[in-house]
């Protein structure tokens, strides 16, 4: 299929998607009855209705839709100069993804080992970072939620929200001071005489492992404790009164309660993690492996637009198969995740 | 009751292992920014010195970054506290099946890696002014202006939508019927009912962009802003200049926070003598009301 | 006189619902005219059909003779009282009396003097530049009014405005209201599901059940000369006998009930046979010899009321009636336990026909 179809493609998806919204929505209030509110226009006036429509399209078609399927598009184009795009050779393929899979845009002979590799142990070690966070605030979120007076709460929110007021990068410098061959770590080591040599850690990846962990906490803490805080106390206390041992009470009432916490705070977390670049760039050794820094390279090392935009649809398909699964699994909607 | 204690402390050991994890990486770079030695070194503390924020406010490429990313971060600003206001009224006024499709387009972004909003957006753009032979907008603050409001107008459209649902639709029913046109609804009713939640919608815009890396190092192109040359200079080596840098970032939020802190209780206690005042009223009004003074007797 | 309103067969339907069903009435300038019911009777939708904020399905709304339709509610020349007051909490009191005055272009001066002038009248001089949060209940009330008086509408709409106060305030509000209103000269519309609140301060009253106005009278002629059973039961206490139509007798008719055979006056000129409920008011009962009399019963309980004395009595069938006694019948009241015989002037009771009968 020549590309000058994806153009139309483009094109007409907006405007489909805007016509469906209206008339969606035009159905739903006039299926509404008594409390049925005037219409868009009726109810915000001229001035304000084509304010609310400009920066509405603005922001959904130009910044949201339009990129995306472009992206989509672009990732399926052969790899042209500029001046041939829409000519006769710009016909839809599938080279890139096929690069992917086996490192080469015609043979399929072998497995494009490194790149394959650097994929799914972002998304294993994202998965994992996710648990682990999950089990670092646990304890603190419930804590906030159930037991710390007003005064201290406060304090510890703000505690909480103080060391992501620095920069990403610069967290991650901190890690490298910490973990360095020169690093405070290794100093402390080798003045204590466990090690007369420094140890590796961003080799071995502990540095980047530690810092990625660190990297997002803070969305896994406030969905956690906010789910948690809407738990009534009396059931944890009428539990306690029929004798439930402690660990019964998180497993069979706080963890269930707050289901639609841990779903939102494991898809920010796996997202953002999967997707970090700062950490990965700053921590990671040389032959550390990690998805995002690839893709950043098919931009602008190799100059490969359309090889990157394949990397990137993957990584974005895998975020979402990531995000339907967390709420399949925790039966949850979309709207309790974005909370 | 042993068990107890010992479990309570138990917990108090765990969350002060929590914060030190939390704020121990981030003291013991601070501490290397006063610290002499050229490698970024906490211990041994080897003389106390101010040379790496001279050195930093000496960085030529640092300080053009800072006002580019200065520039950026009003920018969206101005684009995305706008369109985040819009996108949670037009979602206010969705019902059902509408909503929810209207939510899962707006949201989305939130959820998207950063980076992949970097890329479409380039590759969006790229391909438009190509089409369109505005090659002029093909530049790389405004690729990054446009990229960072796609997510950071989501970030305000919940902000907004938290402070919506407290609005009473009488009150713009009101202003209609004393006659004021649907505009002037707008200005005199939903603004200024807004008006707290657009001065925290931009403060988070504008953080937000000041020091967004993923998203901004692939649509900026040619232009550097503060983290893309942050990035930079981290890969290439390490100097107390960079700590220097996050003690002066954490030293600005630091006292920002103090400031919104301070204005905070200034509000609350203003809030408070108003409640008071309130109080009085009402039981004056009592007192005044014709037969209070008789059942005053009959309970004697 | 000419009339303030004509609503003219007013009627509002969302969907298959129908909210206010074929709606006349006919207000004159300078009334206090009350809409009375239940909640969900309809009384708010006609009310928002008045102001402008719904449009009728069908009929006219029409102030002194102009058709409302594709009239918004900022050019109706009404003025709404909210439930919950609907105050401008970022205005200061002034600003929010004004407000009427600003959107309308009247320069800054003018305005807050004319605020000024409107606080005395709510007896709150020169506390215009308090918050809305700084006021008592009665305060923001009275502040509502102000607003709403500020631009000087024909009709004031007041929707249950008083139903957030205390008792004590409430009562007091009610001659208040009736004095502004006194004052200002125009015709206030009243919202509320309070009779009391309705037949102390209105002029005339419209009952409305189930979308329908029921009636339209002085709070007397409701009282005493109902047109509907539903009026009957809504307004004052009222004891219901169920029955059909016996025989008549010019004004008057006998009912078949549960009690026997009873008269009553039939205002409606039902036909015998047809089903029809008799409403006996419990100050119309009186005690009378044992043996004498047509209702016979054990009384179940007495309530000392100060200036009355309230006796239930279970008759034939277990069903209760309520008398009310004043004067010297109440100290001679029998006790819990004892047989009471009782009789009615059939004059005072009323024969109305079983529609709508048990919806309020």
């Amino acid at each position: 299929m020549h590309s000058s179809t994806g153009q139309w493609v483009i094109l007409a998806v907006p405007v489909l998607m805007v016509l469906a919204l209206a008339t969606l929505s035009w159905r739903e209030r006039r299926a509404l009855g008594p409390d049925a509110p005037p219409g868009f226009i009726a109810r915000n006036g001229w001035p304000v209705a084509s304010f609310l429509i400009l920066a509405v399209v603005l922001w959904t078609v130009f910044m949201i839709v339009l990129p995306l399927l472009s992206m989509i598009d672009l990732s399926f184009r052969p790899r042209l100069p500029p001046a041939q795009w829409g000519n006769a050779r710009d016909i839809y393929t599938l080279d890139h993804y096929r690069f992917f899979l086996f490192g080469s845009n015609t043979s399929t002979d072998s497995w494009n080992v490194t790149h394959l590799k650097a994929f799914g142990l972002t998304i294993l070690v994202s998965i994992l970072v996710t648990a682990l966070d999950f089990c670092i605030c646990y304890p603190v979120a419930f804590y906030m939620a159930k037991v710390a007076r007003p005064a201290r709460l406060r304090l510890m929110m703000l505690m909480l929200i103080a060391p992501y007021w620095v920069n990403e990068l610069l967290r991650a410098f901190a890690f490298r001071l910490l973990f360095s061959n020169q690093g405070l770590i290794n100093r402390v080591l080798m003045s204590l005489g466990l090690t007369d040599q420094p140890v590796d850690f961003i080799a071995g990846d502990v540095a980047l492992y530690s810092g990625l962990a660190y990297a997002y906490l803070l969305m896994m803490m406030f969905a956690l404790y906010n789910a948690i805080e809407t738990l009534d106390r009396n059931l944890i206390e009428a539990a306690r009164d029929l004798g439930a041992p402690w660990w019964h009470i998180h497993a069979f009432i706080v963890i269930p309660h707050a289901k639609p916490g841990i779903g939102s705070g494991a898809t920010l977390v796996f997202m953002l993690t999967a997707g970090s670049l700062a950490a990965p760039l700053i921590l990671a050794g040389p032959r550390s492996l990690w998805f995002t820094p690839i893709v950043y390279d098919r931009f602008y090392q190799a100059f490969n637009w359309q090889q990157g935009a394949a990397y990137a649809l993957i990584l974005l398909v895998a975020c979402i198969i990531f995000v339907l699964g967390v709420l399949k699994l925790f039966r949850l909607g979309l709207g309790e995740i974005a909370k | 009751m042993r068990a107890d204690t010992l479990r309570r402390a138990l917990v108090g050991f765990y969350i002060l292992l929590f914060f030190a994890y939390l704020f121990g990486p981030l003291v013991v770079m601070g501490i290397t920014a006063f610290n002499t030695p050229a490698y970024p070194q906490a211990w041994p503390f080897e003389g106390f010195t101010l040379d790496w924020f001279g050195k930093l406010a000496g960085d030529k490429d640092l300080m053009l970054g800072l006002r580019t990313s200065l520039w950026i971060g009003l920018l969206v600003v101005l684009v995305s506290v706008p369109v985040g206001l819009a996108g949670a009224l037009v979602m206010t006024q969705l019902q059902a099946r509408a909503r929810s499709f209207y939510y899962l387009i707006v949201v989305s972004p939130v959820l998207t890696p950063g980076v992949i909003i970097g890329i479409s957006t380039v590759v969006f753009w790229r391909q438009a002014t190509q089409l369109t032979g505005l090659r002029f907008f093909y530049d790389g603050t405004l690729m990054t202006v446009l990229a960072q409001s796609s997510f950071i107008s989501a970030y305000t459209m919940l902000i907004f939508l938290a402070r919506l649902a407290r609005f009473d639709r009488t009150l713009e029913e009101a202003a209609l019927d004393l006659g004021a046109s649907r505009w002037q609804v707008f200005r005199d009713v939903m603004l200024p009912f807004m008006a707290p939640s657009i001065g925290s919608a931009a403060v988070v815009a504008f953080l937000s962009s000041f020091e967004n890396y993923n998203t901004t190092t692939f649509s900026i192109l040619a232009d550097k802003t503060l983290t893309t040359v942050l990035a930079g200079r981290v890969r290439q080596g390490t100097t107390p200049a960079l700590s220097a840098l996050a003690v002066t970032i954490i030293a600005v939020t630091v006292a920002g926070a103090l400031l919104y802190e301070v204005a905070k209780r200034r509000e609350e206690a203003k809030a408070a003598r108003r409640e008071r005042n309130a109080l009085r009223a009402e039981s004056q009004d009592m007192a005044a009301l014709p037969g209070a003074s008789d059942t005053a007797t009959q309970a004697i | 006189m000419t009339s303030a309103l004509v609503l003219d067969r007013v009627s509002v339907r969302f969907g298959g619902f129908t909210a206010v069903e074929d709606a006349s009435l006919d207000i004159a300038q300078g009334e206090f005219f009350s809409f009375l019911g239940p909640s969900g009777c309809g009384k708010t939708t006609l009310l928002r059909a008045i102001s402008g904020f719904v449009q009728p399905s069908e009929g006219r709304v029409l102030f002194e003779g102009r058709d409302m339709r594709g009239t918004g509610p900022n050019e109706r020349p009404t003025a709404l009282i909210f439930q919950n007051l609907a105050l401008f909490p970022m205005m200061s009191v002034a600003e929010n009396i004004a407000y009427g005055l600003r959107v309308r272009g009247m320069g800054k001066r003018e305005r807050l003097a004319r605020a000024e002038a409107l606080l005395e009248l709510i007896a709150l001089p020169g506390q215009g530049n308090k918050r809305i949060d700084e006021l008592s209940g009665g305060q923001k009330q009275r502040v509502a009014i102000a607003r709403a008086l500020a631009v000087e509408p024909k009709i004031l709409l007041l929707d249950e405005p008083l139903s957030a106060l205390d008792l004590k305030l409430r009562q007091h509000m009610r001659t208040e209201l009736r004095a502004i209103q006194r004052r200002v000269g125009i015709t206030f519309i009243y919202i509320t599901h309070d009779q009391g609140e309705a037949l102390t301060m209105s002029d005339r009253i419209a009952v409305m059940s189930r979308g329908v106005i029921q009636q339209i009278s002085d709070g007397e002629t409701l009282y005493h000369q109902p047109r509907t059973a539903f009026v009957a039961g809504f307004v004052g206490e009222n004891n219901a006998l169920p029955g059909a139509v016996l025989d008549r007798d010019g004004d008057l008719a006998r009912v078949q009930t549960e009690l026997g055979p009873l008269p009553g006056r039939n205002s409606r000129q039902l036909a015998p046979g047809s089903e029809a409920v008799l409403f006996l008011r419990p100050e119309a009962l009186s005690l009378v010899e044992p043996g004498a009399g047509r209702l016979a019963g054990t009384v179940t309980g007495r309530a000392f009321e100060g200036a009355t004395t309230h006796l239930t009595l279970r008759c034939g069938g277990g069903r209760a009636l309520l008398l009310s006694l004043s004067g010297a019948a109440a100290r001679q009241a029998p006790e819990p336990g004892q047989e009471a015989w009782l009789d009615y002037d059939p004059e005072a009771a009323i024969l109305l026909p079983r529609e709508g009968y048990g919806d309020a």
